[in-house]
């Protein structure tokens, strides 16, 4: 009994501690519907500001004074970083800040190891907290302790400020209709930056509270920032006290579930997160997303077959690649296949949220299923080449029918935490299922056919299979059922009405986006010669998600292109210099601001301006 | 628009200005030997292991390079990733034709750079890869490693444990395949040694995600007598800590793999647990000709000590010409069959590769932590030649499949 309510105890300070960065992520969303994939990288700045000045400040002052000071002052930061860069695209398609606050995540993982170095930097421990104790004969940390309190405490303030201040008010009003609050004439502006400031501030205070706790150091972003979104889902995007009760769930779930399953860690929140999804669609506090989608503020531009100008732009193009063996040498083909593969994953994950209006964090579960189904494939029943590429994609089919099964039955981000929870609950199989899939040493030997092992031919057969797959995309997107998917991602209550099975077509249109990303996986497997759960891990989707961004979500030619971009440029870069993640987070960010509707977006914008006869679509903002 | 524009220039200067810097002239009279690592992912171990290797390159150079050309090392990122590295190692293959290849920190990257130069048939050392499948189960003739493997390691941690009074042990090791084969590798050795252990506990944390709190109480709840620790990095200051604070050290000795290396047990500073048992690199204390010149030449290039992954990247180096000059020519089959037996120079001593497993003999330092003047240091340490604890010819056999 004594045991249990000590480890009661851990599981609260562990949920304080995800509390502080969660509500952070949380409060942000709510108001300004963006997605804040920084928010770790600001945890991270406010361990390593947090660090430094309580290095050089002494006494208790010191050191709770410099925890404070470096949450403010990378808060400061988070508000210059919304004035100068978030305000521009505000009106782009939803998600586009997420491709913004990537390219932030990238500068700012790059500099922290430029200004503070490569070593872990294990910080002091609080003046007057450095002991423990004694409850029920075992020894408590009293930093622990002061954790504890401080999560409801900071949950308190909120409340108050939330409840007590004008300020507050227009927070929470604009948390339910941000529109109807810039219709009564409330600064959007003030507003919002003030929001993203608060936000940061939690989350940098989240990070600096840290340093008694463990040694600074420049992965502690990645670790932080997908739990602190599940939580986030967990509790209801938007709701303050349902990422409280999340924190405390997971905490206290960790704290006892490793005593009984000491590999639990690894994938308990996703399946919680799962879990609670399947049964409270909006999690546990929750509403329904009131406008689904018209909170965007502008107007899709309906996206049309291409005109004979398109027609010969694609002809163009697909002549250069067939022609590129002449001319490229062996690496260059290489590269080339690569861009090729992710192209098809990029054209796969933009048929789901493009047209199916089903956003997912997770569709590297069905390209590294289609990896590994080729790799299982190989390994146990030593099937050839021809049987792998027809086969292997079913493993990816199969696990888009399952999962797409759930995720139908859910809208917006919680749809989308979903497909990443499924994709996370996938990985952990993969990752500890050793007798099968080779565990993290992953699987070896999946290298192509002899008839398909040069450069040359296996470029050719990536070429036949993508532009197909492709093509095939297309032929969907403008079929009837690519209207209907449509319609459904436009507005439910019509397709409703005209008797549309929302959920049968949206699902049919998941396990396509999945089969098809699957394919791509089998190829990538046969690339590499090599399936590790990296294949089927978050960093996958994300890059997923940047192509289809980059290029434009509301364009059937944009992932492709975004992937084209992307996936060559980051390849280029890495190669010159390890230096990449400032240069390609930098870059990200100009292409973002330079092109808010993504750089085939962009193209088309220009395109029609330039033949006003064209204007069928209306204006689009700049 | 004009923004827009300036933007568009300068983003085309911004790739234009990358181009340029990667058509490089590129000398045609050198040997090429191609490099990976975590750079970008790794800094705190991959930085030092750089600044060795490069240090091991100029003096080779300086001495005349290998079969009377210099040495050009070309050395890519990977970003921490297994398909990143087969991008990098197909590019210094296909691209700059590069003779053989080395490198590597984890073992998941070390097995697919692995599965590529076997595909491709070239050579590979592979540096820092500690899994015993490099050499072993997922080993094939085009692979030499450096690094004494994890059974080893934790065989030269049991012969220690096996001395201590402590019947009951429990363990902690980052879920992934380098801390499940780290644990079975000890305990198997420690139930060898002694019939009288039993294991009252197992922890498994995801790496780097350490929740210290419920973790170390998890621990205390089975009261071991002795703990077997493997987790590294952020998680292990975050373990002592916790575990310091939490009295989880009062009374029971932690044996620890790698704590001992100065990338780790640095950070600790005053923090330094007392009297554990870890293998690691006591570079302040070693006091042999070929160490002190290592550690000269080292700070006097670099302004800085050496970690151990300056040894690690020095050894490979060496590890790497000493193949090519047995060899006397970059044919793959002649360095195969010459790298077999080479023996080479480390800042630790000579190792060699062994004929049977293509594993090099380099051992391990393995002593006790202590604070001295503020800091972590490794004392009453001693040096352990890999080649008195890997399994002789004939058990070697039974497990390379591929020989």
């Amino acid at each position: 009994m004594d045991f249990l309510f000590i480890q009661f105890l851990n599981g609260l300070a562990s949920a304080s501690s995800l509390f502080l960065v969660a509500s952070g992520l949380s409060i942000i969303f709510g108001v300004t519907r963006i997605t804040n994939f920084a928010h770790g990288a600001f945890y991270m700045l406010g361990a390593y500001m947090a660090y430094t000045l309580t290095e050089h400040w002494s006494g208790a002052l010191g050191f709770w004074g410099g925890l404070l000071a470096a949450a403010v002052a990378v808060a400061i930061i988070g508000a210059l970083l919304e004035i100068i860069l978030l305000r521009r695209i505000y009106q782009a398609p939803e998600l586009f800040q997420l491709l913004a606050t990537f390219g932030v995540t990238l500068v700012i993982e790059d500099l922290v190891i430029q200004i503070w170095g490569a070593e872990d930097l294990l910080g002091r421990r609080a003046p007057g907290l450095k002991g423990s104790v004694d409850i029920f004969g075992q020894a408590f940390p009293t930093y622990e302790l002061m954790l504890i309190v401080l999560g409801p405490a900071v949950l308190g303030l909120l409340w108050l400020l939330f409840h007590k201040t004008r300020w507050g008010v227009l927070v929470r009003a604009a948390t339910q209709d941000r529109m109807m609050v810039a219709a009564l004439g409330v600064n959007q502006a003030r507003l919002f930056t003030g929001v993203f400031a608060l936000g940061i501030f939690l989350g940098a205070l989240g990070g600096a509270v840290q340093i008694p706790r463990e040694a600074v150091h420049n992965a502690m972003d990645l670790q932080i920032i997908v739990e602190a979104f599940v939580i986030v889902v967990i509790g209801g995007m938007g709701s303050v006290l349902g990422a409280f009760l999340a924190s405390v769930l997971i905490g206290e779930l960790n704290a006892f579930g490793i005593l009984l399953f000491p590999k639990i860690s690894i994938v308990l929140m996703f399946l919680v997160m799962a879990v609670i999804l399947v049964i409270r669609p909006w999690g546990l506090l929750g509403r329904p997303e009131s406008h689904a989608r018209s909170a965007l503020g502008t107007a899709e531009r309906p996206i049309r077959p291409l005109g004979r100008g398109g027609r010969n732009a694609v002809l163009a193009v697909l002549l250069v690649l067939l022609i590129l063996p002449v001319f490229g040498g062996s690496y260059l083909l290489n590269v080339a296949t690569e861009v090729l593969i992710f192209a098809l994953f990029a054209a796969s994950l933009h048929l789901m949220m493009g047209i199916g209006g089903m956003v997912s964090f997770g569709h590297a579960a069905y390209f590294g299923l289609g990896a590994y189904g080729v790799a299982l494939l190989v390994k146990f029943l030593e099937i050839p080449m021809a049987g792998g590429l027809v086969l292997a994609p079913l493993l990816a089919f199969t696990g888009a029918v399952l999962f797409g099964w759930f995720c139908v039955r859910l809208t917006g981000v919680y749809l989308a935490m979903l497909t990443l929870a499924f994709a996370q609950i996938a990985w952990s199989i993969v990752f500890q299922w050793d007798a099968v899939t080779g565990g993290d040493n992953g699987l070896l030997g999946v290298w192509p056919a002899p008839w398909a092992s040069t450069p040359e031919a296996f470029y050719y057969l990536t070429l036949a299979i993508c532009a197909v797959g492709v093509m095939m995309i297309r032929r969907i997107v403008f079929s009837p059922f690519g209207y209907t998917l449509r319609s459904c991602r436009d507005s439910v209550l019509r397709a409703d009405a005209i008797g549309i099975d929302r959920q049968r077509i949206q699902w049919l249109g998941f396990i396509l986006a999945g089969t098809f990303a699957g394919i791509g996986g089998v190829l990538f497997a046969y690339l590499k010669g090599s399936v590790f759960p990296d294949n089927i891990s978050i960093p996958i989707s994300v890059d997923g998600l940047v192509m289809v961004l980059l290029g434009g979500i509301q364009t059937v030619a944009g992932p492709v292109v975004g992937a084209g971009i992307y996936k060559a440029l980051s390849i280029f870069i890495i190669s010159e210099t390890e230096f990449w993640k400032l240069i390609l987070g930098t870059l990200i960010v100009i292409l973002v601001v330079a092109f808010p509707q993504g750089v085939v977006g962009f193209a088309v914008d220009l395109f029609r301006r330039r033949d006003p006869d064209d204007g069928e679509a209306g204006e689009a903002p700049a | 628009m004009t923004i827009k524009r300036t933007l568009l220039a300068a983003v085309a200067g911004a790739l234009a200005a990358t181009l340029m810097t990667g058509a490089g002239v590129k000398a045609a009279d050198t040997i090429k030997i191609g490099e990976i690592n975590s750079y970008s992912s790794l800094p705190a171990f991959t930085v030092p292991y750089r600044n060795g290797w490069q240090l091991a390159l100029e003096e080779i150079n300086a001495a005349g390079g290998v079969l009377g050309k210099q040495i050009e090392v070309i050395s890519k990122d990977d970003a921490g990733k297994p398909p990143n590295a087969v991008t990098a190692a197909n590019e210094l293959v296909s691209k700059e034709g590069v003779s053989v290849l080395m490198g590597t920190f984890f073992s998941h990257i070390g097995l697919a750079v692995s599965d590529f130069s076997k595909q491709k048939q070239i050579l590979f050392v592979a540096a820092e890869p500690l899994s015993d499948a490099v050499t072993w189960a997922k080993g094939h003739k085009y692979v030499f490693r450096v690094r004494p493997n994890v059974t080893v390691q934790a065989d030269m941690l049991a012969e220690e444990a096996a001395k201590l009074p402590a019947k009951r042990w429990a363990t902690i090791a980052p879920n992934y395949e380098y801390g499940k084969s780290f644990v079975a590798a000890f305990k198997a050795s420690l139930n060898k040694r002694r019939s009288d252990i039993e294991w009252v506990d197992e922890q498994w944390p995801p790496l780097f995600k350490l929740d210290a709190g419920s973790t170390v109480q998890a621990l205390l709840r089975a009261n071991p007598e002795a703990i077997f620790n493997a987790t590294f990095g952020p998680d292990v200051a975050k373990f002592v800590r916790e575990g310091t604070t939490r009295n989880l050290f009062d009374g029971r000795t932690v044996v620890s793999a790698l704590t001992g290396e100065p990338e780790y047990l640095d950070p600790l500073k005053d923090e330094t647990p007392n009297g554990w048992i870890v293998t690691g690199y006591p570079w302040s204390s070693i006091d042999t000709p070929e160490h002190n010149a290592f550690k000269a030449a080292y700070e006097k290039k670099f302004g800085d000590y050496p970690r151990l992954g300056s040894i690690v990247g020095y050894a490979t180096m060496k590890a790497t010409v000493a193949i090519i000059a047995n060899a006397g020519s970059l044919d793959t089959d002649a360095l195969i069959k010459a790298g077999e037996g080479t023996t080479f120079d480390t800042p630790m001593g000579k190792a060699t590769f062994r004929p049977e497993d293509h594993q090099s003999t380099l051992g391990a330092y393995v002593g006790k932590t202590a604070m001295q003047d503020g800091k972590g240091v490794m004392v009453d340490w001693t040096y352990r030649d890999g080649a008195d604890y890997l399994p002789d010819a004939a058990a070697t056999k039974a497990l390379t499949p591929w020989k």
